[in-house]
């Protein structure tokens, strides 16, 4: 019988299997399905138009932007999770911050004082913890999940949001990846695209690091 | 973790009954409005405790989390 800690929120979520390395490589096999699925129907009409009617190139054109846009949106989907939501007041802000200093290393504090992106090495990759969301950067770099996830309270200052769900993945990484919604999984190269640019420095941090 | 950034809802030591049993009393009904009780256990790890530990030098009570 196992007794690694379980998450108690997954209690929530008793529909959804728990996520396991296995599985995350099913669900983003999937994506990339879907990816393909949605972009080599648009090519496919491109290349056939062109060979059947050479004057078709604004028709052709269009397809080809569909193909590239259709995945495009949603990594930006993804990128969203990690976007920075409204600011309380300074002083709570700061107290937040010291908080969520101390949980963290050296490093760590320093990238998210720089990002607003709180790194944490678990056992599926390197996590990248925001307010509202996280990213998870697969070994090898090259892929990427945006999990969408927040603490039920709005009024919460910016770092104190991050610490709850630093701590709740630090208790059950399998656990939160199972109560997250996954909102995009593809290539780090497209989420970059999609990021603000100050956050761009963590995923690359994380790339290196994963 | 609140509004404030965070505040201290009680502070002991392991010796103090008088200061372990009120903070226990603070502990208990953080948890019963559904709160979590969480100790880090080294870098990158932590766990999630029902009752106070005495010992640890740091409880931090987090909400629940959910899927956005």
């Amino acid at each position: 019988m196992s007794t690694a800690p379980v998450l108690p929120e997954t209690a929530a979520v008793p529909w959804r299997p728990r996520l396991d390395a296995a599985r995350l490589r099913r669900r983003e096999l999937g994506w990339t399905l879907s990816t393909l699925a949605h972009t080599i129907p648009f090519i496919a009409v491109a290349v056939v138009m062109l060979y059947l009617e050479p004057l078709s190139v604004p028709v052709a054109a269009l397809a080809l932007v569909h193909a590239w846009g259709i995945p495009a949106l949603y990594a930006n989907r993804g990128a969203c999770v990690v976007r920075p939501r409204r600011r309380g007041g300074e002083g709570p802000e700061e107290v937040a911050l010291g908080l969520l200093g101390d949980l963290l290393g050296h490093e760590a504090r320093d990238l998210h004082a720089r990002t607003g992106l709180a790194p944490e090495r678990g056992a599926l990759g390197v996590w990248l913890v925001g307010e509202a969301g996280a990213l998870l950067v697969r070994p090898g770099g090259r892929r990427v999940d945006c999990w969408c996830v927040k603490v039920d309270a709005a009024d919460l200052p910016s770092a104190d949001r991050t610490a709850h769900l630093l701590l709740a993945l630090r208790e059950d990484e399998a656990g939160f990846a199972t109560v997250a919604n996954l909102a995009f999984s593809g290539g780090t190269w497209r989420l970059r695209h999609r990021l603000a640019g100050p956050m761009r420095p963590a995923l690359a941090a994380a790339r290196a690091a994963a | 973790m609140d509004q404030t950034g965070h505040t201290t809802l009680a502070e002991w030591t392991p010796g103090d009954a008088a200061a372990v049993e009120a903070a226990a009393i603070a502990f208990r009904a953080e948890l019963d409005q559904g709160l979590y009780a969480v100790v880090s256990t080294g870098e990158g790890h932590a766990e999630q405790v029902r009752e106070l530990p005495e010992g640890a030098e740091l409880v931090i009570l987090r909400r629940p989390i959910a899927g956005g």
